[in-house]
């Protein structure tokens, strides 16, 4: 559906993205996700027709839109993608109904099938009955909701949303990502969903693209597939709260950052170690047990009730971890209390090479 | 424009190209407008001051600079504006106070009062204090002397100090607008939080309010310095006759005392240097004093500061303000009225010697009056359109383009801003006198007109890039996205997202055109003549009370444009 080459764009002497290349297929919701700066927005300019790329190639549907060897740049209005801007970008001085009627007005619709298309358009985004409204007379989920109707009669097959939710506050935003599932799931429609959110993104998408600070892809995956399989450690640690802790070996035992005798972890190499490197640890605060048999102690200095589990710090040597536990794990056995010593066992944990000067 | 673009995709593919999009159509246009607008007028000036046709003459300068009549002008310039601007900006400062922070009541009359100055021209104010206190001919004196029965007239204002009074008079509402809104915006915490730490009020008042509101005063002062300086109105409607010069009536005189001789206009133009290097010294001490303290104590958004009770000072201070303002706002132009239905210029204000015959006189069969009228709405209009379209399109490509020299070219627009009016006038004289391209411009309305664009294309530029920069880019690429071609989501969406600024704009530069004297006042020719060179002219050939009735049609014309932009821009919708 679309299909990224190569592309590179600079901004003087800054490279925003370098050597990207993507393939989104027909049909599915894909995320962009990554932190702020990472060059997402830049992707969906050059995917509009509005920055010109230094490097590579753009196609949509088959056909390519920019090349900058072949010196193709089809104009933005020629490219036919429905695109919902972060700030909405709902022009105030056309009412509803206009808004959501331009993209067809533009592309020479005959009046009635126009008609007929904007009223469906609103019904999908659940907006009939305001269509004589101003957008200044609407609050900001509705006007999230007429950038999303217009968005549907410029492109009903192919729809770019820039954080669409981001400014919405957090009880709508849950509402919003279900809605725009289950509008694609009704009209097939392939989006390419752009968020630093990554719990949205992991709720809503398909597929989501990771992308590290420097405009490079860390990880393609399903939702599962990043949560079970984070790529590196930059995936690990931005997808979720972690814990990281330098390890040793020494003599075919594994220790936590010192070589303490009381501090071995494990006795057998533990599964994704990478020998003959310095390791570090990461480790999800869930994936920490509670477990009097393990060597590793530690005091709680803190813990902290959240509704459905238990936030603890957990003060081991110098370094605090976080551990949570399932309000359900706590009820039937021992209540964590602070200034208790523990024993803690690591599950699922991933190995990552040391960074300089974290050993 | 839109004429052009075929909506086919190769078009349509090509405008995007590097080549040759609308962007770089009205970049290239800006450029040139600017060049031949601005930069040539400015080039012809210098060129004209020390190039005399075959080599370089500094001779010439020098030799205008030293002539003591010169010499004197430029005193006079200077010793007006220093003393018009010290107190204009005391007497500013003290009204806005007194508005902005005390409980003084009548707000709303004395605010209307302070609005009418920015409606009347300079030298319609001045030749109204001339009616009043011209040595033993003004009424006021007049009437001073037979009710005390006195020998001499009390005041004479065609002094330097008569003038320094009336620009005093004519441009403290000027200071007063900016502190005004200044202290209005001014966060009143910083003010409160020092009355709770035992700052008595006076003390208040002297070290945190006044030093707060310094930039706004300072921008206040600023600019009536440079008014000041470049004020032609003023000056030669009270000095004239008294032989009493500032430079920009001296330019004036030098131009009309050549008569068509290529030498004077060449003194005129080295004048123009002259002043044109005060103006800017002004500039450079008045940003050499502000860098001291930038405070960003303002904030945009409107506040409720404490009001200042006045206690026993309250009426006395409302009884002085109220007789302050009417004696300097609305007796000018009351007199104005009067004397604009008199028979004849003398006559006593009495019922009997009152009639509409200067009405008639000037409005019917009055071909030179007629013309001025028309000429001036025409150079209005004309102006108004063209600067609102420029202004349009130069904010466009300055912040939405932003090409290489995009810095430069707002400088350009901004520079005949700063530039007295008299000198804009000498530079396009210079520039556009010969034939160009087989059209003369010299003589005609259509040079005014040009002079006229690059003085007021500041004001639309200022106004629309103030609305374009609200207008987010992603609203413009929503409509390219949606199929619309550049050209067309520029119509669609932009124009209409700032239509209130463009008509608030055009009014900006309609409403001064239409009062203007300095610069017409040297490139009228014949049959181009304007509202202030035709009310000159009466008053000039003696027709004192047609001079009045023609102030008053031109008073009535601007008040009633003044309402219009009032009625407008109230109900602009929120964007």
């Amino acid at each position: 559906m679309v299909k990224y080459e190569n592309v590179t764009v600079r901004y003087g002497s800054h490279t925003v993205v370098e050597n990207f290349s993507l393939e989104v297929h027909k049909g599915e919701i894909l995320g962009i996700v990554g932190p702020s700066g990472c060059g997402k927005t830049t992707l969906v300019r050059a995917l509009g027709g509005f920055l010109n790329p230094d490097h590579g190639e753009i196609s949509i549907n088959g056909e390519l839109v920019y090349s900058k060897s072949k010196r193709i740049n089809r104009s933005p209005e020629a490219r036919r993608l429905g695109i919902v801007f972060q700030d909405y970008a709902v022009w105030p001085h056309l009412s509803v109904w206009d808004n959501v009627m331009y993209p067809l007005k533009k592309r020479r619709v005959p009046k009635d099938k126009a008609a007929e298309m904007v009223r469906h358009a609103l019904e999908q985004v659940r907006m009939k009955g305001y269509e004589k409204y101003m957008p200044s007379q609407l609050s900001g989920g509705q006007q999230q909701r007429v950038a999303i109707a217009r968005a549907l009669t410029c492109s009903n097959d192919l729809i770019i949303m820039d954080e669409p939710i981001t400014n919405l506050d957090a009880k709508l935003r849950e509402g919003m990502l279900d809605e725009i599932r289950m509008l694609q799931q009704r009209l097939q429609t392939t989006i390419i969903y752009i968020t630093h959110d990554q719990e949205a993104a992991l709720q809503l998408c398909d597929r989501v693209v990771i992308m590290e600070p420097n405009g490079r892809i860390s990880q393609i995956g399903t939702d599962e597939e990043i949560i079970e399989h984070p790529a590196n450690r930059f995936v690990f640690s931005f997808i979720g709260v972690s814990n990281f802790i330098p390890v040793v070996e020494r003599a075919g035992r594994y220790y936590l950052w010192q070589v303490k005798e009381e501090l071995c972890y494990a006795a057998s190499a533990p599964r994704g170690y990478l020998s003959g490197k310095a390791n570090v640890m990461g480790v999800r605060p869930m994936d920490i047990v509670f477990d009097g048999a393990s060597p590793v102690k530690g005091v709680i200095t803190q813990a902290v009730f959240l509704g459905s589990l238990y936030n603890f710090f957990v003060r081991v040597n110098d370094v605090e971890l976080r551990v949570q536990r399932s309000t359900l794990d706590s009820l039937d056995g021992h209540e964590y209390r602070e200034g208790e010593t523990v024993g803690l066992r690591f599950l699922n944990e991933k190995y990552y090479e040391a960074e300089e000067g974290e050993v | 424009m839109k004429m052009m673009f075929h909506r086919t995709n190769k078009d349509l593919a090509r405008m995007d190209g590097k080549k040759f999009g609308v962007d770089q159509i009205m970049t290239v246009l800006c450029f040139l407008i600017m060049t031949t607008v601005v930069i040539l007028p400015v080039v012809m000036i210098i060129y004209n001051t020390f190039w005399d046709g075959t080599k370089l003459d500094l001779d010439m300068f020098a030799r205008v600079i030293l002539r003591e009549e010169n010499l004197e002008a430029l005193k006079n310039t200077v010793i007006i504006a220093i003393f018009a601007t010290l107190f204009a900006t005391i007497v500013g400062v003290f009204f806005a106070w007194l508005l902005g922070r005390s409980d003084i009541p009548l707000k709303g009359l004395m605010r209307w009062l302070f609005s009418i100055p920015f409606m009347i021209p300079p030298f319609l104010a001045a030749m109204a204090w001339d009616m009043m206190f011209s040595g033993r001919g003004g009424y006021i004196n007049r009437m001073l002397m037979s009710i005390f029965n006195l020998k001499d007239a009390p005041f004479n204002i065609n002094t330097v100090a008569g003038i320094i009074v009336i620009e005093i008079v004519y441009y403290f509402p000027f200071v007063y607008m900016q502190v005004v809104s200044a202290l209005e915006r001014m966060d009143p915490t910083l003010e409160e939080s020092a009355r709770i730490a035992g700052a008595k009020q006076w003390y208040v008042i002297r070290k945190i309010t006044l030093p707060l509101t310094i930039p706004a005063i300072s921008s206040g002062t600023l600019l009536v310095l440079i008014t000041s300086l470049s004020n032609y109105g003023i000056p030669s409607m009270l000095g004239y006759s008294k032989n009493i010069f500032t430079l920009p009536t001296m330019i004036v005189e030098r131009v009309n005392r050549a008569g068509g001789d290529f030498q004077g206009i060449r003194e005129a133009t080295a004048l123009s240097v002259v002043l044109v290097i005060v103006v800017s010294i002004a500039l450079f001490v008045q940003r050499k004093l502000l860098k001291a303290g930038r405070y960003d104590i303002i904030k945009g958004k409107s506040m409720r500061p404490a009001m200042i009770k006045l206690r026993a000072a309250k009426y006395p201070l409302l009884i002085f303000s109220i007789i302050f303002l009417v004696l300097v706002v609305l007796t000018p132009l009351v007199i104005i009225l009067l004397v604009s239905f008199l028979r004849a210029y003398g006559l006593p204000f009495a019922f009997e010697n009152f009639s509409l015959v200067n009405y008639q006189k000037i409005l019917i069969g009055n071909i030179a009056v007629t013309d001025s009228i028309k000429n001036s709405l025409f150079l209005g209009f004309g102006s108004g359109i063209v600067c609102l379209f420029l202004g349009v399109m130069l904010s466009y490509v300055i912040y939405k383009v932003k090409p290489k020299g995009s810095g430069a070219l707002e400088t350009l627009a901004v520079l005949p801003y700063s530039l007295p009016g008299t000198v804009m006038a000498i530079g396009c004289i210079l520039a556009w006198s010969g034939a160009v391209f087989g059209i003369t411009l010299y003589n005609t309305i259509w040079i005014i007109m040009v002079a006229y664009i690059a003085r007021y294309l500041s004001y639309t530029l200022k106004s629309c890039s103030a609305s374009l920069q609200q207008v987010h880019l992603s609203l413009e690429e929503a409509s390219r996205s949606c199929g619309a071609t550049h050209m067309q989501s520029l119509m669609d969406i932009t124009l209409p997202l700032i239509k209130p600024a463009m008509v608030s704009s055009f009014f900006l530069v309609f409403l001064p055109a239409m009062r203007e004297l300095t610069t017409s006042v040297l490139l009228y020719g014949p049959n181009s003549r304007t509202l202030g060179v035709q009310i000159q002219q009466l008053r000039v050939n003696g027709y004192m009370t047609q001079a009045a009735a023609l102030s008053v049609v031109t008073i009535a014309i601007i008040m009633i444009c003044n309402g219009v932009v009032k009625a407008i821009t109230k109900d602009r919708k929120g964007v």
